[in-house]
């Protein structure tokens, strides 16, 4: 395989500052943690935290069918959303598989967003998908993935913290749930969308040039010292999703996952009149599936790791797809895909932890509701 | 950021440490070792009675982004495990070397002692 170059973000010589311990993730160097992933996490659930997500994708659609193009590409529906309206969607292969999951934001009709996640030399594998399916549709398409700079502000107090710093461009307190507006932050042009990866409420900032994004920083960083605010590394970013069951691609959905499967089907649009992928999801939904993605809870015996296999009577029933401690729940839990009919809740199996095989048991999810549920 | 390293124990190169006290071992992981693993959430039972070789696996330490093998620094036999541990890993991330201790051992060759690193050995091994 071809050697690699690794990839920096924007904010790499910040983390740098904060001692960040660095580890390479999707073709990136990011930080997985500052001070320490237990202490970031609840910054998040209780305050406020940042993290920088500039390694996320950025494909850009523009022109007369950049909507019904993207409506094409992804299994939601996107056709009737409004400006400033954000989508989230599985980009599925026609077999049913997934290449990614994603959003979809509508800047205007013949402008759309594609926010994919990170993969390596700038989210190439989304965007080469893209560009093969282009058609006829009158669209063309960048990869902005290198261009955009991201922090995602993530807490209960990102609001305090963030209305006071945008002017009357940015009504922040206004903004809801999967909408987002363009406007200044810091002298900067953003675009700033009330959504996030950790269960709390929380915004997502763009910047239209990577190095706007380090000013963004360190001004959020330093306003939010009065809030406790905490840099956040990639560990809490994957705790926090984790309690509130988000699915992380490459882990708990794949190109071998379908979104039938993996609890994603109210995003399937099977009345839309094509999309990538209907006709095999079709299919699947008419035979019914045969495997299901669940929450397990492990009572004790150690932490089950993405991959461990999953049996009932010492056969193989499954896999698991992400598995961690808890610590907003102080307990260990897993998300698997199991072969039906072992998925039923209350349902007893054992996961293979190196040598032994321990004890888990099938349960709802998510194992914590998200900030708007509890 | 230096870790801490204490003196008259022996380390080993897997970063465990072995206080030894008339013939008994105890055995625990380095403040570096900790300080690598982060948020340490789960240590496997280690079983009481069980003979144990010079660099097996005497359990296994689970933090919330990674897993850990802590070696047997000597051969002997597992004479007492610290409780408190298996029931509150995280005990071991603020106290590496004191209340964090996980095995007690009965030496049974002294003279493993000397494919041990002394503190000041240590240091130097781990000096960043």
């Amino acid at each position: 395989m071809q050697e690699q170059e690794i990839l920096l973000t924007p904010l790499h010589e910040e983390h740098l500052k904060l001692k960040a311990r660095m580890i390479p993730f999707d073709g990136f160097d990011m930080p997985v943690q500052y001070t320490g992933i237990i202490e970031e996490h609840f910054a998040v659930r209780e305050r406020v935290g940042i993290f920088d997500v500039s390694h996320m994708g950025e494909i850009e659609l523009r022109g007369k069918d950049a909507l019904s193009f993207a409506d094409y590409l992804v299994t939601n529906s996107v056709m009737k959303i409004k400006d400033g309206d954000i989508k989230y969607s599985p980009l599925c292969y026609l077999h049913g598989g997934q290449v990614d999951d994603l959003f979809v934001y509508k800047i205007k009709d013949d402008f759309v967003l594609l926010v994919v996640n990170a993969s390596p030399n700038y989210s190439i594998k989304d965007y080469d998908w893209v560009v093969k399916n282009k058609g006829d549709f009158e669209v063309d398409i960048s990869n902005k993935s290198r261009d955009y700079g991201e922090v995602a502000v993530q807490g209960p107090d990102a609001i305090k913290l963030l209305e006071p710093l945008v002017k009357e461009d940015i009504p922040l307190k206004e903004l809801k749930r999967f909408k987002f507006i363009i406007g200044e932050l810091f002298g900067k042009k953003i675009l700033i969308s009330r959504t996030g990866y950790t269960g709390e409420d929380g915004f997502e900032i763009y910047s239209f040039k990577p190095e706007d994004i380090i000013d963004i920083w360190q001004g959020i960083l330093k306003e939010g010292k009065k809030f406790g605010i905490k840099p956040c590394g990639l560990g809490a970013r994957d705790t926090t999703r984790f309690e509130v069951c988000y699915w992380l691609y490459g882990n708990d959905i794949d190109e071998t996952v379908n979104p039938l499967e993996s609890g994603q089907g109210w995003t399937v649009k099977f009345d839309k009149e094509n999309f990538i992928g209907k006709d095999a999801l079709l299919k699947i939904k008419e035979k019914g599936i045969s495997r299901k993605l669940v929450g397990l809870y492990i009572p004790q015996g150690g932490i089950p790791r993405t991959k461990m296999e999953v049996r009932k009577d010492q056969k193989k029933i499954g896999y698991i797809t992400s598995g961690n401690y808890c610590p907003s729940l102080k307990k260990v839990y897993a998300m698997a895909i199991l072969d039906l009919p072992y998925t039923e809740k209350g349902s007893k199996v054992d996961i293979a932890i190196r040598n032994r095989e321990v004890e888990a048991e099938v349960v709802e999810t998510p194992f914590l509701p998200p900030f708007n549920k509890r | 950021m230096s870790n801490k390293v204490i003196e008259n124990l022996y380390y080993t190169k897997s970063d465990e440490w072995l206080k030894v006290e008339d013939g008994i071992g105890t055995i625990g992981i380095t403040d570096y070792a900790q300080d690598q693993l982060g948020d340490i959430v789960y240590l496997e039972k280690v079983e009481k009675g069980k003979k144990l070789k010079q660099d097996d696996t005497l359990t296994t330490i689970e933090s919330v982004k990674a897993v850990s093998d802590v070696k047997t620094p000597v051969t002997g036999e597992v004479t007492e495990v610290n409780i408190k541990v298996i029931e509150n890993a995280s005990i071991i991330n603020k106290e590496p070397y004191v209340e964090g201790w996980i095995a007690k051992m009965k030496i049974e060759n002294k003279d493993e002692l000397k494919n041990l690193m002394s503190a000041q050995e240590y240091s130097e091994y781990r000096k960043e």
